[in-house]
Parts: C-alpha cells; structure tokens; sequence
C-alpha cells in the first residue's frame, strides 16, 4: 500500500510542512494572547518576510542562475533569513502602532479590530502587488541543495532523499520554537507576556507597561513569520497573494493547538502539516482532497475540545 | 532620647500616625463610566503610617476610588496627590514604580502561572526579585511557601487572598490599597488576614483598606470614610465611627435604639 511503504517520507513532508505552519501559528496565537486578536494581517506579515528574503537573495546572488558554494551558501542563506525576519517584525510592528494601537487607547470593541485587520491585511498585500508586480517572482537558490541522508522505504520514484534544504527547513524551525519557548517561560518578557495574556489590566499594577508588551509580541510574531516566509519561498511560489493559503492553515493550526497558548500552536502546526502529508498519501487523488480533510480535522477536534488541543481557557471573556 | 520618653508610654492619640504627613491626597476627584458619575468630587487623605478605611454599600464607589488612586482610571476632574506630587497624567504601570502596591477587587491572581510566579510578578518593576521579599511574604503567609510550585488558579479562595497581598508586598509599597481582603472569606480567615494586614502597617506600609466588613476594618483602623453613591458622607478617627449610631446602624448591623 501507497501510504505504508512511503510512511517515514510522508511523514517526514509532513513535519517540514508541519513546522513551517507553526512558525506561523505562532504569531497569530500570541497576538491573540495579549490583544484577543485574530490578526488576519499576519499572512501578509509572512509574505513580507518572504519578498525581503528573496530580494535579498537577488542582491546577493543576482538571477544568474549561478548557485553559490561553501561560504558564500552559507552566508547569503543566513543573510536572506535574517532580511526576511527583519522585514516581517518591521511590518508587524508598524501593523500594531498604526492600526491597532489608535484602537485599543479609544477602547474599540472587538468586532472594529477585526475588520481592521482584513482591511490591513488588503491593503497589505495588494500594496506589494502594486510596488512589485503581479507575477510570481524568480527565487535564486542560495545553496545546492545535495542529499543529506535516505528515508527508509521506497516508492516508484525510488526512495526519498533528505536533502540539505529539508534540514536548514526542520532545523531553523525547531532552533526558533526552542528559542522562543525558554524566552516566553523564562525571561521577564516572557513573564510579561504571559502576564498580559492572563490579564492585562493586573498585569499593569504590577508595573508591566502593556503597550510595550504588546508591541514587543508583535516583533516576535513577526521574526519568526519572517523567517518561515523565506524558508517557504526556498520551495513554493512566491507572489503578492503568497500568505492567503498558509496564513490561513497556520490560524486553523493556532485553534487546532488551543488559541492563546504558544506551545499549542507548535504542536498544532506540526500536527496539521503531518495530517495533510498523510492524506495525501492515503487518499487517492490526495492533493485535491488535502484542505478538506484539515478542516474536517479541525471541526472534530474542535467538537471533542472546544478549546483546542492545549487550550485551557474557557468561557473567557472576549 | 530622655529617660521619661522611655519609660512613659506615650498614650495612641499622641503618637498616632494620623498626625503625620500626608501620603496620598484626593481633592474634589470626580470619576466616571461614560455618562455615568460614580465618585461626586471625593476628598480624602491617607497619612504616612495609617491604615484608614473606606467603607460603604455596594456600588458606592470605594473599588472606583482605589482605581483612580492607582492609574487605571483617570479622574474627569480633581486631583490625586502622592507624596506631595500629583499623579495625574501618569499610566498606570508607572505609578506602582512610585511605590503605591494594589490587590485588587476579586484578587485577579494570575490563575496559569504559580504562586512563585506570581509573587515574582509582584516584583516586576525591580530588576531582579529580592529573596528577603520573598522571605518575608513566605513569613507572612506560610500557606504560600507551602504551596509555591502550586498553580494561581488551584488555590483556595483564601490562599488567593494571601497571594494577592504577597503579590503587591513584593513590589515594596509605601501606601497599600487592599480591595475587601475579607470577601467570601470564612471568618477564620478574615481574622488571620486582618491580623496581618496590621502587621505589614507596623513594619511601616501605609493601608487604604476598603471593606464590606465595616465593624472589623474599624478595629484595625486609625481612621475611616464613609462613601454613599460617590460621596464622602462622613469622616473621622475609626473609633468615633465605630461608635456613632448611624454606622452602627447602616453598616454594623444594629438596629437604631
Ligand atoms: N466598568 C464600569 N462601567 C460602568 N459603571 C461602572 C463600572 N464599574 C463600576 N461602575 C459603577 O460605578 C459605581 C461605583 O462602583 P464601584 O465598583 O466603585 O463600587 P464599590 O463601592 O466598589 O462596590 P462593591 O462593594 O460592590 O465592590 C457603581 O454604580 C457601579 O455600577
Ligand atoms: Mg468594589
């Protein structure tokens, strides 16, 4: 059968899929933290990442077609990752000052800072759309992507290579979820944030300055929406439109972990990422059935714990 | 020092600590919701060393009251005085920095994070968290050593309570508003909480204590206010108050004689 005998590399697109997603979900969950936000611009903010990623790479590489080797690979990837989050973390951060932050000083109810963020999230994408073409752009590669070690099982098309790209994909993704968890459980910004989360008007008596905190987890958001945009960009499409599709499967994979908590929304990910790898494996004709079968994961999980998988708050207060 | 200061016991009225300074002033300090009008231009003023209760109905405006002082509302007219400075203007966050620790209404522990976490939020404004802070809180309320791995939300509503006050301990207040410490407590433990909320007062914490439980609160106090529907209708030292027919009557309980 199909899906047994291509397991470990079903599962293997899955978790690269997978960790993407919740470097996204990411984002989404913490905003949704401090602000109870679903911050629809945030597939932008990834596409932004994205687009400063890869024109980086142009800079460096040109569109030569010329594959950079030893140090140069190394650090043009470095460098395009580092553009990409930097990018992303400047737009999420302008996002909160100029449309979100005039909201919560006039105390605007929910339903406004939702609508505000579709409205961000058009103009956003089709402001790029606009400064840079329509098109889909021409990503140079940045490092030859060789084979790194062979999945167990083979297929038709011979058995799966683990290539370079695969680990720099894993590996950046894992570093940054690590990263983030010991920032969030043990730095005083991550107490802040946790803080806020929990209620922020206490939060402020013990002197935790809300707005600063709130800023702060945008940039956060940002850095590491920024980075899996330009690790996307190494193997999909890139366009204006780019963030709709995964931004929407990284918000599905934040409920999915439990809305509001951080670890949730990696294992989320993950789990959404490995879910439609395996569908399309076990479903004939998968690609065309993937998005389905996410969403009815969704819907179940969601009617066996209403709070997602992780999620403990209940009955909170919007 | 002579001899006689010694050995005399100065009687309270002479030493007390409502001949001092005052800490925190509130004049003509008028607040409101939208339209509606929930403190009528209230003065009142806690002196270096006090514990001065403000006492009244349900809805008369004393959680208002501790709000506006600590920055979470900001008054429509009047001022608020700390130390001698005025506080308007100033966020919230930043007024704690100015020493005035706040346990809310309804303690709002952080429920997810544990007692340890919790009293360290208490420390947030400080660079680091002072294991003598610390030492002293848990020498305050064994209860929370005991239970310092123990999640905020897992605790009773006593310990709560307790955790509530460490909390703002840890922030070292000079004035303290405590928000009706005693609500939904069993009397057991209202005594407890009472008896150490004077105990934090003689190490040197200045208290703005509001209270449901006027005939407990007059006891510890060394003066009180009586608020009805966002007004001061009536202050003096906690004794008087205590005595005075129409407390005894309106919030202790009694019948008029
Ligand atoms: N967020 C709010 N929005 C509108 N009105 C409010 C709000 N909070 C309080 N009020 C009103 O302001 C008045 C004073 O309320 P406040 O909470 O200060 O009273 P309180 O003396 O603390 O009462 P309690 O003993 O019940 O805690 C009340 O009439 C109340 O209905
Ligand atoms: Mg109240």
């Amino acid at each position: 059968m199909y899906f047994t005998q291509h397991f470990w590399e079903l599962l293997f697109q899955g978790i690269r899929l997978g960790s993407l997603y919740a470097l996204i979900a990411i984002g989404y969950t913490m905003v949704y933290g401090v602000l109870q936000l679903i911050n629809f611009a945030h597939s932008e903010v990834f596409m932004s990442g994205a687009l400063g990623g890869v024109f980086m790479l142009t800079a460096l590489a040109g569109t030569n077609g010329n594959i950079p080797s030893g140090f140069s690979a190394f650090e043009y990837t470095a460098l395009a990752l580092i553009a990409g989050a930097v990018v992303s973390a400047a737009v999420a951060f302008s996002l909160e000052r100029v449309a979100y932050r005039p909201l919560r000083k006039r105390h605007a109810p929910k339903l406004v800072y939702l609508i505000t963020a579709i409205g961000a999230s058009i103009f956003l994408y089709n402001l790029a759309g606009k400064l840079f073409g329509r098109n889909n752009l021409q990503v140079p590669e940045s490092f030859h992507s060789g084979p790194v070690f062979v999945l167990p099982g083979s297929g038709p098309s011979g058995p799966r290579t683990v290539k370079t790209l695969d680990v720099l994909i894993i590996a950046t993704a894992f570093v940054m979820m690590i990263v983030l968890d010991l920032v969030i459980n043990r730095t005083k910004l991550g107490s802040g944030i946790r803080a806020v989360a929990q209620d922020a008007e206490t939060a402020q008596l013990m002197g935790v300055d809300v707005g600063k905190v709130i800023s702060r987890t945008f940039i956060i958001g940002g850095l590491l929406a920024g980075v899996g945009g330009v690790l996307y960009a190494m193997f999909h499409a890139v366009s204006y439109t780019m963030g709709f599709i995964p931004g929407i499967k990284a918000f599905t994979a934040a409920v999915l972990g439990g809305i509001g908590n951080v670890r949730g929304a990696m294992l989320g990910g993950l789990l959404l990422g490995i879910v439609e790898s395996f569908s399309q494996g076990i479903i004939p004709n998968g690609l065309e059935w993937v998005d389905v079968v996410s969403f009815v994961v969704l819907v179940v999980v969601l009617l066996i714990r209403p709070t997602g998988i992780l999620g403990e708050r209940t009955g909170r207060a919007a | 020092m002579s001899d006689q200061a010694s050995t005399i016991p100065a009687p309270r009225t002479e030493a007390s600590p409502s001949d001092n300074a005052a800490l925190l002033e509130l004049s003509s300090v008028e607040v409101a919701y939208g339209g509606i009008v929930a403190l009528k231009g209230i003065d009142l003023e806690v002196r270096q060393g006090e514990i001065v209760a403000l006492l009244g109905a349900n809805g008369a405006g004393k959680t208002t009251t501790l709000r506006t002082v600590s920055g979470l509302l900001k008054p429509r007219s009047g001022e608020v005085r700390y130390a001698g400075e005025a506080l308007t203007g100033i966020p919230a966050h930043k007024i704690v920095q100015l020493g005035i620790g706040h346990s809310p209404e309804g303690r709002r522990i952080f429920s997810r994070m544990t007692v340890l976490e919790n009293l360290q939020m208490g420390a947030y404004r400080f660079k680091s968290v002072s294991q003598k802070d610390l030492d002293q809180v848990f020498e305050l309320f064994p209860r929370l050593q005991e239970r310092r791995t123990q999640l905020g939300g897992n605790l009773s509503g006593g310990e709560q309570q307790m955790l509530a006050i460490g909390r703002a301990m840890m922030g070292q207040p000079a004035l303290l508003l405590l928000d009706e410490p005693s609500m939904g407590l069993a009397p057991l433990i209202v005594a407890q909480i009472f008896e150490i909320i004077e105990r934090i007062n003689a190490l040197g914490t200045t208290i703005l204590l509001v209270e449901q439980n006027a005939a407990q609160a007059l006891k510890l106090a060394h003066r009180g206010y009586v608020l009805e529907t966002g007004e001061v209708v009536m202050s003096a030292p906690a004794g008087e108050l205590l005595n005075d027919p129409r407390i005894r009557e309106a919030y202790l309980g009694e019948t008029a004689e």
